[in-house]
């Protein structure tokens, strides 16, 4: 009984290692002094975080993803949110199919979305402009924004809103003093998701970005076909962080939410 | 008086602008329909026309599939890779899923944090990261070589094991997720009933957690193997120059500027994909158990 439980604790140790080591040693080798890849690294430098922080062949994809990033964020937050507050009061025939539109995109093959918008958006001058890249980025981004508001809206107590008309509120104002406040924590959590989505995309961008818009996905792809330069260690490091600072503030959102409905269960049936 | 009395006629009044009228609905979700139709589900659909109508309408470009060489080669490697990346994800996920379940809220949440980490690593960062480890050069033959077990690296990036290993690596939440789901339903008095009337732990897992478990198996299964068969950035970076997958052909096709080709390859994968989704929408169970993937 002992030799099985600790025997489960070191499979399930080694799994663990075997998800977090590949990550961690990407952020270590970032570290390192030495010109090559070598584990462990000879001494600790910040080398290439100087070489990435000093070439404008980093920068300015990396401005541009946070760019692209931030205009997907606020059209698929915008698009998203709207069609979550509809969907769930649609008539059943109805609601299928649009609910089946707007997740689509999480199940469709990747390289099928990538070559559709390609071969349409070119004949429109939208492959090697980040317009184009946005309108696609958007695409794939707008179903987290879906399953989180409507995640919100149905842990939502309905009644608050009721009383509200009830009280004689318009329809506007119960939407914009109740619901809104209360569906915001859903609202930033798909925000911060179609962030990370759009900011690590890369197969919709190695078709859109042509030469004019390579972002920063697309510019550690090209360097990766032909070398293993510890920059690209120092680039993933930062892009780790990005992500680790978007998912903190997931949870952050994600307790906020948890307290609001913890407060609206004190209303009497 | 009169306030109660004016606020019934005001409600009164605005009963049909209440949210249950359809109008308002349907005004709500049509921008979003209508930047998918037109963004997204059109280009895509005009792609796929390309494969039934070029140079005029016809079927040849699938008729021809089943006769090619290359694709069937490809098929092939597309469906062996995904077969193994399910049987290994489900092998190495399901004793994480089941400690994730039974640990120590503490231990729950560790787990949770190292799975979900490299859930939301980019995968390309993901495949970089094997690259580091499996290269000619790289972390895993020096360390051999330093050990004095081998004299020459061995070649271990650029075979099929580097794509299975790393996309392993990336698949793997996604058969933790589903699997944790539906484990934490399984009632804890039943497996402490069968305990007290005398089964041993291996017996009350064998006999009443792994049967109840099936549909987060069946679930997680699914939704790896369907996310496997697009796989495109892993295999072309890690992958050998022989094993081209389904989504490799498709984009050396769009260079090529083979539109009717490229279009009916898509629709093949779309169709498997979808039919493959559809199915697991369809069961009850295992739709519950996607449930719990939540990015």
């Amino acid at each position: 009984m002992k030799a099985m439980r600790a025997g489960g604790a070191a499979i399930v140790t080694l799994v663990l290692l075997f998800l977090a080591a590949p990550i961690l040693i990407v952020v270590i080798v970032s570290f390192s002094s030495a010109a090559y890849l070598s584990f462990p690294p000879p001494a600790l430098s910040l080398r290439w975080y100087r070489v990435y922080f000093g070439s404008s062949e980093w920068l300015v994809p990396t401005g541009l993803s946070f760019g692209i990033a931030a205009a997907v964020v606020v059209l698929s937050t915008l698009l998203g949110t709207l069609a979550a507050l509809g969907i769930g009061r649609l008539p059943p025939a109805l609601r299928a199919p649009i609910a089946a539109l707007s997740l689509s995109p999480l199940v469709v093959p990747g390289i099928v979305v990538a070559i559709g918008v390609y071969y349409a958006y070119s004949r429109y001058g939208l492959v090697g402009n980040p317009i184009g890249i946005v309108l696609g980025h958007t695409c794939l981004a707008v179903p987290f924004v879906v399953t989180s508001v409507s995640a919100n809206l149905a842990g939502l107590d309905r009644r608050l809103e009721q009383a509200a008309l009830g009280l004689g509120a318009t329809p506007l104002a119960a939407f914009w003093q109740i619901t809104l406040p209360l569906i915001r924590p859903g609202i930033l959590v798909g925000a911060l998701f179609a962030f990370i989505s759009s900011f690590d995309e890369l197969i919709v961008s190695l078709f859109l970005s042509g030469t004019g818009a390579i972002t920063l996905p697309r510019r550690i792809w090209d360097d990766l076909r032909f070398a293993l330069d510890p920059t690209i260690a120092a680039v993933s490091t930062l892009t780790i962080a990005v992500t680790l600072v978007v998912l903190g503030s997931v949870h952050l959102a994600r307790r906020r939410s948890e307290r609001l409905r913890i407060a609206n269960v004190g209303l009497p049936e | 008086m009169t306030t109660l009395a004016e606020s019934g006629i005001a409600t009164a009044g605005r009963q049909p602008k209440l949210p249950t009228a359809p109008l308002g609905p349907l005004l709500l979700v049509a921008p979003l329909v209508l930047y998918l139709l037109v963004f997204y589900a059109l280009p895509v659909a005009a792609m796929l026309m390309r494969s039934v109508t070029d140079p005029h309408w016809t079927l040849a470009n699938y008729a021809r599939l089943p006769a090619d060489p290359v694709f069937l080669r490809v098929l092939s490697t597309t469906l062996t890779t995904a077969a193994v990346v399910t049987i290994g994800t489900m092998v190495l996920g399901y004793p994480v899923a089941l400690a994730m379940v039974r640990a120590r809220p503490v231990v729950t949440n560790v787990i949770l944090a190292v799975v979900l980490l490299p859930f939301w690593t980019s995968v390309l960062v993901r495949s970089y990261a094997w690259m580091v480890l499996l290269g000619r050069h790289g972390l895993i033959n020096e360390a051999l070589t330093a050990a004095g077990l081998i004299e020459t690296p061995l070649r271990l990036l650029n075979t099929a094991l580097a794509t299975h290993i790393a996309m392993i690596h990336i698949l793997l939440p996604y058969a933790i997720l589903p699997l944790a789901s539906v484990l934490r339903q399984i009632d804890g008095a039943l497996l402490r009933a069968a305990a007290g009337l005398g089964a041993n732990p291996w017996r009350v897992f064998r006999q009443i957690v792994l049967p109840l478990s099936l549909p987060g198996v069946a679930a997680g299964m699914l939704l790896v193997f369907v996310l496997s068969l697009g796989f495109y950035i892993t295999p072309a970076l890690v992958g050998g120059p022989r094993d081209t997958m389904l989504s490799m052909l498709i984009a050396q096709q769009v260079d090529l500027l083979n539109w009717p080709y490229a279009a009916a390859l898509s629709a093949t994968l779309l169709a498997v994909a979808l039919a493959l989704i559809g199915l697991t929408l369809r069961l009850p169970t295992l739709r519950q158990a996607l449930r719990g993937v939540r990015r």
